[in-house]
């Protein structure tokens, strides 16, 4: 389990604006340590997010996403109360989800 | 739960999945994620990230804009957006043409989400960022080039 995710959702006028900011290393597997060994590459590949039960946005993660991942995006309707859920899963088979609710 | 277990190791491609289910257990039905596309991620030119994504060759199109700096100072934390007009658009796509692995993210869109998703990405050089967009089921992208004065990989 990493860190908790910080999440905000705001609806304004039918449109809910989610924003996510994920704490993940995200390491590419390129880079090398000061023993010249490769770092294993340890990133988010997948990404989802729920207004209540239903999807509004699915993503999928290469290694080039920045550490600790950011993500905006809207989608129509919501409500103020109601409940975002947010969950990712990293190619170590970690996964988290967080909670947040419309204001 | 085991017939799910089954269900889930038959859909299922590749050794990180298995790491996964491992790892995790079990996945709860509430988190049946779509399968990471690995042959489009691991793809390094843009003409196999466009193959392996089933993209053709796309059509450049004024609809849709790729947000972003002209300059990065750093590499590691490139603020990138897309927003499109097009309508019905399933999926965005962020590609990277001089990275490692062309492609950085997708994102599916279901009904009603709209086509606006900012992130940020690593740049490992200064290069072109396209944004790949599926719109009625055909492929648009738009392109810009961001000057990046201090690498992202392996710095």
């Amino acid at each position: 389990m990493g860190n908790p995710m910080k999440i905000r959702a705001a609806n304004k006028d039918g449109v809910t604006e989610v924003k996510v900011l994920v704490s993940h290393e995200m390491e590419t597997g390129q880079r090398k340590d000061a023993n010249g060994a490769i770092v294993p590459a340890w990133f988010i590949t997948e990404l989802v997010a729920k207004h209540g039960d239903k999807t509004v946005l699915s993503s999928e993660f290469g290694p080039s996403v920045s550490k600790n991942p950011y993500l905006a995006f809207k989608f129509k309707g919501g409500a103020k109360g109601d409940k975002i859920t947010v969950s990712w899963k990293d190619n170590k088979g970690d996964s988290r989800s967080d909670e947040a609710t419309i204001g | 739960m085991n017939n799910q277990r089954r269900t889930v190791l038959k859909s299922g491609s590749g050794a990180a999945l298995l790491g996964m289910l491992a790892a995790a257990g079990i996945i709860t039905p509430g988190m049946a994620l779509a399968d990471w596309n690995k042959a489009a991620f691991d793809a390094k030119s843009m003409a196999d990230t466009l193959k392996a994504l089933g993209a053709g060759s796309p059509a450049d199109s004024k609809d849709v804009q790729v947000t972003g700096p002209d300059i990065a100072e750093n590499g590691a934390v490139v603020p990138v957006g897309v927003a499109s007009s097009l309508p019905n658009i399933s999926m965005v796509a962020i590609l990277i043409e001089k990275n490692p692995n062309a492609l950085a993210a997708t994102f599916t869109l279901p009904e009603g989400t709209e086509a606006n998703v900012q992130t940020r990405v690593k740049m490992g050089q200064t290069s072109n960022i396209y944004a790949l967009v599926k719109s009625d089921g055909k492929f648009f992208m738009a392109t810009k080039e961001i000057k990046v004065t201090l690498g992202g990989c392996g710095g």
